[in-house]
């Protein structure tokens, strides 16, 4: 079986507003959505199980009762069952990437998954730590950024995106891995999978059900707006633009 | 306090473990912020030409190398081993690694063993304990303390001087760590060959967007950076789109970039791709929509058609 994280930033594209306490970001009533890579990672998934490589996908989130949606988008997408790790709303901010591996150290304790398919990076906190976080706490091996999987025999050949092209790799399962945009173009859940995913289960549990010590290492001080870049003037032609990029020392004159 | 600088050979079987990434000297510049004395690790199967060249940066005391058949590619499984075997030898209270994918890969597995949260890709240093980074693709900048006893860091480059890479003199000290690692193995690297300037690092970058069209029109994009010895890098969009590989790509999931001159070409500046380029101390944008978000961010604009522009600039810089 395998495990995917759902989670459920800010919907890409919407403005992003600092909030009057300089302590966060302004969240309420502001749409959320699944994580774009949290995408990837549901349909390689489901992928996976249409190639008969596993037999069942566990949809899980870490957070407010609203993560739920994400689940339900997962299960429409083709995952079995959910687990939600339900936090109290207004303290999803704090749950920080090393609490989210702890979660899912004890869920893979609880369900023994054999691949675990998570998002790269978190669009709210762009860490890109939960992934290698998790492996590090299983000591299982990680297949990062991976834009291509290749199953055979209790093993999975990874492409992974590096600095400088791509890179292949190979693990021994059970494995975690963390989806980057290349590695599929995720499913729209059509109609009558999102009905059909309405009575797909949905286990609810609390990290302290797991044991879990969820409380935050790094505290948040201050989060303010970034300095404003003014625009600078057009210019009519190539040839002014070449001037102009000539008196910077540019372009040799 | 001191700190390790974990760093990764430029071009790792292109030039056999031997140059130093750029982005080491700017994560050393981070590191000696925090005072104390610095040293450094290379790892790798073949390394040791690495470890001399990571021994003339100023500022950096002493340099670990790992060198065994079972670091090929600089696996994460296995360097964490090595990494954990110095950090319980030494007790480093920062460590350090280049904001990129190595450095992203490998830090967060150590923090796991230390049980420790890492921070990633920060862009200041406040304190030994406190630092600053950017979330929602950099629409808001965080300043975060950490309370564990050490502090495991990422450093995003463009935002530290690069310390000089010649005139230190470090001790170099060989380290044979007990490696098992029967879990995962590297194979080999698809590397991007070029002669340009790297990415990250470059003086003058030259983007293209889905306004190229394909990947054949990026050839005029090669021509002018090598007129101007420029790097090449991308919108996501034109990455997804096939017309160049995925490394050239600037934003919040790709390089991030703040070169003296960017020229985005045919990038209608969404807030992704400008989080990735919106510290270059100038940016010039092509594009022939005058409405196009980029606008709003660039120092030099013009509303062109950019395959009427680029052959043209590419011609008046010829003229030179």
């Amino acid at each position: 079986s395998s495990g995917i994280n759902a989670e459920w930033p800010l919907r890409p594209g919407v403005k992003v507003r600092v909030r009057p306490d300089q302590l966060g970001v302004v969240t309420d009533g502001v749409k959320h959505s699944m994580n774009p890579f949290d995408e990837n990672a549901v349909e390689e998934a489901v992928r996976m199980k249409q190639k008969k490589i596993v037999k069942e996908i566990i949809a899980v989130s870490c957070g407010p009762t609203q993560s739920q949606e994400t689940i339900r988008t997962a299960l429409a997408m083709g995952a079995d069952r959910g687990i939600h790790v339900e936090v109290p709303k207004g303290t999803e901010a704090d749950l920080q990437p090393l609490a989210v591996a702890k979660i899912f150290a004890k869920l893979i304790e609880k369900e023994q998954p054999d691949v675990v398919i998570l998002g790269k990076q978190a669009i709210d906190d762009d860490a890109n730590q939960t992934t290698q976080l998790l492996a590090g706490l299983v000591d299982w091996p990680q297949g990062t950024m991976a834009s291509a999987l290749e199953h055979s025999d209790g093993q999975l050949k990874i492409t992974r995106e590096i600095d400088g092209g791509l890179e292949d790799i190979k693990v021994k399962l059970p494995a975690i891995i963390s989806a980057d945009l290349r590695l599929n173009e995720p499913r729209y859940a059509t109609l009558p999978n999102i009905m059909k995913a309405k009575k797909k289960k949905i286990e609810k549990l609390s990290p302290g059900d797991l044991g879990v010590d969820i409380a935050p290492r790094l505290t948040v001080k201050k989060v303010v707006d970034p300095p404003v870049r003014q625009a600078g003037d057009k210019v009519p032609d190539v040839a002014t633009l070449l001037d102009k990029l000539k008196e910077k020392g540019h372009i040799k004159a | 306090s001191s700190g390790i600088n974990a760093e990764w050979p430029l071009r790792p079987g292109e030039h056999d473990g031997a140059n130093v990434n750029p982005a080491t000297l700017n994560t050393v510049t981070a590191a000696t912020k925090l005072g104390g004395s610095v040293h450094a690790i290379v790892a790798g199967d073949s390394c040791v030409e690495a470890g001399n060249n990571t021994a003339k940066i100023p500022g950096i005391e002493k340099v670990f190398v790992a060198e065994s058949p079972a670091l090929k590619g600089q696996i994460a499984e296995s360097v964490v081993q090595v990494l954990l075997d110095i950090q319980s030898k030494n007790n480093y209270t920062h460590i350090l690694a280049n904001g990129t994918v190595f450095g992203k890969n490998i830090l967060p597995r150590m923090g796991a063993k230390l049980d420790v949260a890492p921070i990633s890709d920060i862009i200041g240093v406040e304190s030994d304990s406190t630092f600053v980074r950017t979330i929602y693709a950099g629409n808001a900048i965080q300043t975060v303390e950490s309370s564990d006893p050490v502090k495991l860091i990422t450093v995003r480059g463009t935002a530290f001087e690069a310390s000089p890479a010649d005139g230190g003199s470090a001790a170099t000290e060989n380290v044979s760590s007990d490696i098992n690692n029967d879990k995962s193995e590297y194979i080999e690297a698809k590397l991007s060959k070029s002669d340009r300037p790297e990415l990250a690092s470059a003086n003058i970058v030259i983007s293209g967007g889905r306004g190229l069209k394909n990947g054949e029109n990026f050839e005029m994009l090669y021509e002018l950076a090598d007129k101007m010895g420029a790097a090449v890098g991308a919108s996501r969009a034109a990455v997804d789109a096939g017309y160049v590989p995925s490394d050239l790509q600037v934003g919040q999931t790709g390089k991030m970039v703040a070169p003296d001159l960017y020229i985005a070409v045919g990038i209608s500046g969404a807030i992704q791709h400008l989080a990735g380029m919106k510290d270059s101390k100038t940016i010039v944008a092509i594009n022939k929509d005058a409405e196009a978000p980029i606008f709003q961010v660039s120092d030099i604009g013009l509303v062109d058609d950019l395959f009427k522009a680029v052959p043209e600039m590419i011609a008046g810089i010829e003229q030179q």
